[in-house]
């Protein structure tokens, strides 16, 4: 059921909608279509000549064994991050909602994270685990465990999934910690009466009525994974040790930002666009048949 | 109308009348975009500020732009608005891709020229002028703050370790021989490191033996060159600092200038820097200046025993158009030319390089500080200028001339990463840089085609 406004005028409503629809035009529209425009063309690095290649950067940039690495290092980057960003934020969420002592200073101390920005997180973590003057690092290696994420693929991996992930923590908690308090108090005191545990009631009642919320961290943790990292890999590993930690935005804004190579970045963030499409249709045509709202 | 008309003419000739004498007043200004933080972004300014003062036609205005490679993309952004400064700081692996902007540059030699103003470039140091020129000695750019790679070495770390502490291994045999030494004795926790991996691991490598980077004297003679980092040496070489990683006396100090902290600490008792990276480890390494030494970069003595000059890095000044087809004035010309006549000045160049720890440019200006007893009291900090001087210049050591350097580098340290980790032989590694190198050198030749 869709309420009806009436408008007297028939040209109000959509004056009202044109500053909405010029942002979109000229922010979003417009620059992906710059992006489809050069993905098709072959320019030096200061627009004096330019040639029309056809799909030619799409083949190489497919064919290109690194972007293959890339692919997957992005995959296994933006599961593990939205994961480790999502369960913990769920779980402290849930404890600072339990009617703890002090529960508002907790709550106060979890949100403060997300006002640090990524490349200053990036930075503190680098002071926690660098292998000769960080306090996590040193410790690792008095420890016996070869821990140094220069050199190390894996632990480079490790490094930015975690810092990444700890960003955005916050921003679930808050959201999750919202979605808790409007759960009506009834219906989990109705389940207490019926005497379920509450590891019962929190998987039969809690997270089926926090589902529309955990469906939207869900995608925003997605698209956060995908675009919005690549500040912490560059203050971090830049990519390296080799290219362990090269996700397909951070070689974007390398090939286009760094080596000026504006036809094959923007062929690859016509790939992104597409994959990013098609993820979030996916999780709109199928998981947000499980969500209740 | 013909009322219209006459008020018309009025308010014209009002006009004229009005820039006419503002522009008599008015000094002729000059954009000039950098990218040094502070403190050097600082020293630059007053560079700047002494040139502004020292005459009242022109007014160059200095503003920081972020590192190299965001004042190289913002230059260039700039330009294709058609609105680009008139002079821009570029690092010296941003020379091919500039060079190459035919239409987007103006070459210093033509500014000179047609400017009137003349340079004596005879007078730079050979290695600094060479990078910026053509195959033909025209000046391309005009060299200001140059640096090149040098060992640093902890003599505490020496002393414990039975060594001499005033002698520095001069080959990388006696490199290795030193580091086994000094791990067995427990005198530092890592022996060897380097900064800019690629820098001073390859390419000052490939300078010293005179073995080339790559084809058609590094890329000097054209834009179809390509690379050789195949060559004997360079699989040589990597396979030292691999074996050296295993037996536990080399550390890979990461990217760019991230080694630069293991030795800075007293962590590291050998590294291979910037000579720039001089005033952090005076400021920084335990024991100051009385604990560090400062020597040439190794060679091979297999391979050769006259070792050649090393090349430089830093950056130049580019003149640029302000868009396509948009060049500049007269005078504008005219005011550049003078500011580079400024920083030439023995005055200038020297206290420039005093303050920095950068090169002087001319040579003159190495005497003048020379004769002030300057480097008596600095000890090691004529190691860069004599380092560069060393030998003869030859085609394989004057310096890269690659387009898209910046990113065949990233190739190259991703593929010695790969090596270093145990991931694939030297051999392998050098074969895989090469031909991703070599890829990347296409794209460039066919982007700029003209």
């Amino acid at each position: 059921m869709h309420k009806r406004v009436i408008f007297n005028n028939r040209l109000l409503p959509y004056l009202l909608l044109l500053p909405q629809m010029m942002i979109t035009l000229v922010f979003f529209f417009w620059p992906a279509f710059e992006a489809i425009r050069q993905s098709v063309l072959l320019q030096d690095a200061f627009g004096l000549r330019s040639e029309f290649v056809g799909f030619e950067n799409f083949a190489h940039i497919l064919s290109d064994p690194n972007y293959l690495t890339a692919m997957g290092v992005t995959i296994v980057f933006s599961t593990t991050v939205t994961l480790l960003a999502m369960v913990p934020a769920l779980l402290l969420a849930v404890l600072a909602d339990s009617g703890i002592r002090g529960a508002s200073l907790y709550k106060t101390l979890l949100i403060w994270p997300y006002a640090v920005a990524p490349a200053v997180a990036a930075v503190l973590w680098l002071f926690m685990a660098h292998p000769s003057i960080g306090i996590i690092g040193k410790a690792l290696n008095a420890a016996g465990i070869a821990w140094n994420y220069q050199i190390n693929g894996g632990q480079a991996l490790t490094l930015v999934i975690l810092a990444s992930a700890w960003k955005q923590i916050s921003y679930n908690f808050l959201f999750f910690l919202a979605g808790l308090q409007s759960i009506p108090k009834s219906v989990i005191e109705a389940a207490k009466i019926d005497g379920a545990r509450p590891v019962r009631r929190f998987f039969t009642i809690i997270l089926p009525l926090l589902s529309p919320t955990t469906f939207f961290l869900l995608v925003v943790n997605l698209v956060y994974a995908f675009f919005d990292t690549f500040g912490v890999i560059d203050a971090l590993t830049k990519g390296g040790p080799g290219t362990s930690t090269v996700t397909l935005i951070y070689r974007v804004y390398i090939d286009g930002n760094h080596n000026l190579n504006l036809g094959s970045s923007s062929a690859q963030s016509v790939i992104l666009m597409v994959i990013v499409i098609a993820l979030t249709a996916i999780q709109f045509r199928f998981i947000e048949k499980k969500v209740h709202y | 109308m013909a009322l219209f008309h006459r008020r018309g003419l009025a308010a014209l000739a009002l006009t004229l009348a009005l820039t006419g004498s503002a522009h008599a007043q008015q000094k002729v200004s000059i954009d000039f975009w950098h990218g040094l933080p502070q403190p050097l972004g600082g020293l630059l300014e007053q560079v700047v500020a002494g040139f502004n003062a020292s005459q009242a036609q022109y007014e160059i205005k200095p503003s920081f732009r972020g590192s190299y490679p965001e004042t190289m993309v913002s230059s260039i952004a700039a330009f294709r608005a058609g609105n680009a400064p008139h002079i821009v700081q570029m690092f010296e692996v941003g020379t091919a891709t500039m060079m190459a902007a035919r239409g987007a540059v103006k070459p210093v030699h033509e500014l000179l020229a047609e400017a009137g103003v003349a340079l004596d470039t005879n007078d730079y140091l050979p290695a600094i002028r060479g990078y910026y020129s053509t195959t033909d000695g025209k000046l391309m750019s005009m060299p200001f703050n140059s640096s090149t790679s040098i060992m640093f070495y902890n003599k505490e770390a020496f002393r414990k370790a039975g060594l001499d502490p005033e002698k520095a291994p001069a080959t990388w045999a006696e490199l290795r021989a030193a580091a086994k030494k000094i791990k067995e004795s427990g005198a530092s926790a890592c022996a060897f490191t380097s900064s800019w991996p690629t820098w001073t691991q390859i390419e000052q490598v490939g300078a010293i033996h005179n073995v080339g980077v790559a084809s058609k004297a590094n890329g000097f003679g054209g834009t179809d060159a390509t690379l050789d980092l195949t060559n004997p040496l360079f699989v040589r070489h990597l396979t030292t600092l691999v074996e050296m990683a295993k037996e536990g006396t080399y550390r890979y100090g990461g990217r760019d200038g991230a080694g630069d902290a293991l030795f800075a600490s007293g962590e590291c008792a050998i590294t291979h820097a910037s000579s720039g990276a001089r005033a952090r480890y005076l400021k920084e390494v335990p024991g100051g200046i009385a604990n560090i030494g400062f020597a040439f970069l190794p060679y091979y003595s297999e391979v050769t025993t006259t070792p050649n000059n090393t090349v430089i890095g830093g950056a130049s000044f580019w003149v640029m158009n302000a868009g396509p087809n948009k060049v500049r004035a007269r005078e504008e010309l005219t005011g550049i030319a003078e500011f580079f006549k400024y920083i030439s000045r023995v005055d200038v160049a020297s206290k420039w390089h005093i303050d920095t720890g950068y090169l002087p440019i001319t040579k003159s200006a190495f005497e003048a500080v020379k004769a002030t007893g300057y480097y008596d009291k600095n000890p090691g900090a004529d190691i860069p200028i004599t380092e560069l001087l060393r030998g003869t210049m030859t085609a394989n050591s004057m310096g890269f001339r690659l387009g898209n350097f910046a990113e065949i580098r990233v190739a190259i340290q991703e593929e010695m990463e790969r090596a270093i980790q145990g991931q694939q032989t030297p051999a392998a590694a050098l074969e895989a840089a090469n031909k991703r190198g070599n890829e990347i050198l296409r794209a460039f030749e066919r982007a700029n085609r003209s």
